[in-house]
């Protein structure tokens, strides 16, 4: 059984489609299809810079963005999500914006939704650039906020540090009762799947089975806004 | 994308030089190889939409290719290149795709600015 705290509204927010399939896919399934939560995702990029395009190629750099629209169009649907937001940036560019645009984009968003519980990267431990810029400018924006009205922030981590520098995880969701929503999120995502399987393997505790770590387990951060204090 | 035929990519290069074109350039190891490798140095560059005009092209090699563009103050190049296609909006789109099927180089030449 999952114990999750009931949540008024859940904001996500991920720079690329499929950061969600492996992050939250079990957890926002349990919330929208077993609590009725109201949960909006904002995806700041297509991905258009992914590298998997098959040899022999499925695609070309310049009719990705379309495919991966439309799986994560189907990601969405698989966990039950409505409120699907495409933000219109380009991949591996997010952190060459301008730092107080992106940080206003995500203050937008929780302006409009009043979320009480916002998914995210933990900064400096997301690996990539874009994870790592989507995750300050959420955090800074929280950090903004009156704390006695900020929502709570978890953050994904994988970099290769992460337990020896955070130590294990906050929040431990046992998803194994939303498996088959979360596999079916991450064969949304066709175009990527060899690539993500890959990414699985890396943040699968060593010695426990594949599929028992990713496919049983999600894991979360709590991020404490002010820690980021510019 | 097809696999490169070295004469009929020279033969639909040769008719872009001489005009205003827009290119894409792109070389990636990913954002993750620091990642998997920690000792793996990751490099990589991009431009997009830049507008150049070049005075011939040439394509060099055999199963991997190099194709150099030859500006009236420089050179454009990419190296590593294995499919290439003439797409419906008449660009010309070149990649280098690794043996597991990955992007590790894309040149593409288009008359019209490509999207975002």
């Amino acid at each position: 059984m999952l114990n999750l705290q009931p949540q008024r509204q859940i904001l996500i927010v991920y720079p690329h489609p499929d950061d969600e399939a492996f992050s939250v896919a079990g957890t926002i399934s349990y919330y929208r299809k077993k609590m009725n939560t109201p949960v909006t995702y904002a995806c700041l990029t297509l991905g258009e810079m992914g590298r998997n395009l098959g040899n022999p190629p499925f695609a070309t750099r310049e009719s990705l963005p379309e495919i991966r629209r439309k799986e994560l169009q189907a990601a969405a649907a698989a966990m039950g999500i409505e409120d699907l937001r495409m933000l219109g940036f380009r991949d591996k560019t997010v952190e060459f914006e301008d730092d107080e645009k992106m940080v206003n984009v995500m203050a937008d968003l929780i302006a409009e939704l009043n979320p009480s519980l916002i998914f995210t990267f933990y900064p400096g431990f997301a690996v990539h650039p874009d994870h790592e810029a989507t995750a300050r400018a959420v955090v800074e924006a929280v950090r903004r906020i009156p704390q006695a009205e900020r929502p709570e922030v978890y953050g994904c981590a994988f970099a290769n540090d992460t337990l020896e520098k955070l130590g294990e995880p906050h929040v431990m969701v046992n998803i194994s009762e939303m498996k088959a929503d979360k596999i079916q999120t991450i064969k949304a995502h066709a175009s990527q799947t060899g690539w993500m399987i890959q990414e699985a393997e890396k943040r699968a505790d060593d010695g426990e089975p594949l599929s028992e770590s990713w496919l049983n387990f999600e894991r979360f951060y709590i991020v404490n806004p002010d820690h980021f204090a510019k | 994308m097809q696999e490169v035929h070295a004469e009929t990519l020279q033969t639909l290069l040769n008719s872009f030089a001489g005009k205003d074109v827009y290119i894409h350039l792109e070389t990636t190891n990913g954002s993750y190889a620091a990642h998997y490798d920690e000792k793996f140095f990751n490099a990589g560059a991009f431009i997009r939409n830049a507008k150049i005009s070049y005075e011939h092209a040439k394509v060099v090699g055999t199963e991997q290719y190099r194709v150099g563009l030859k500006m009236p103050h420089g050179w454009v190049y990419a190296q590593g290149i294995t499919h290439y296609e003439l797409d419906e909006f008449g660009r010309i789109l070149m990649a280098g795709l690794d043996y597991s099927g990955k992007l590790a180089v894309a040149l593409e030449i288009s008359e019209t600015p490509f999207t975002y």
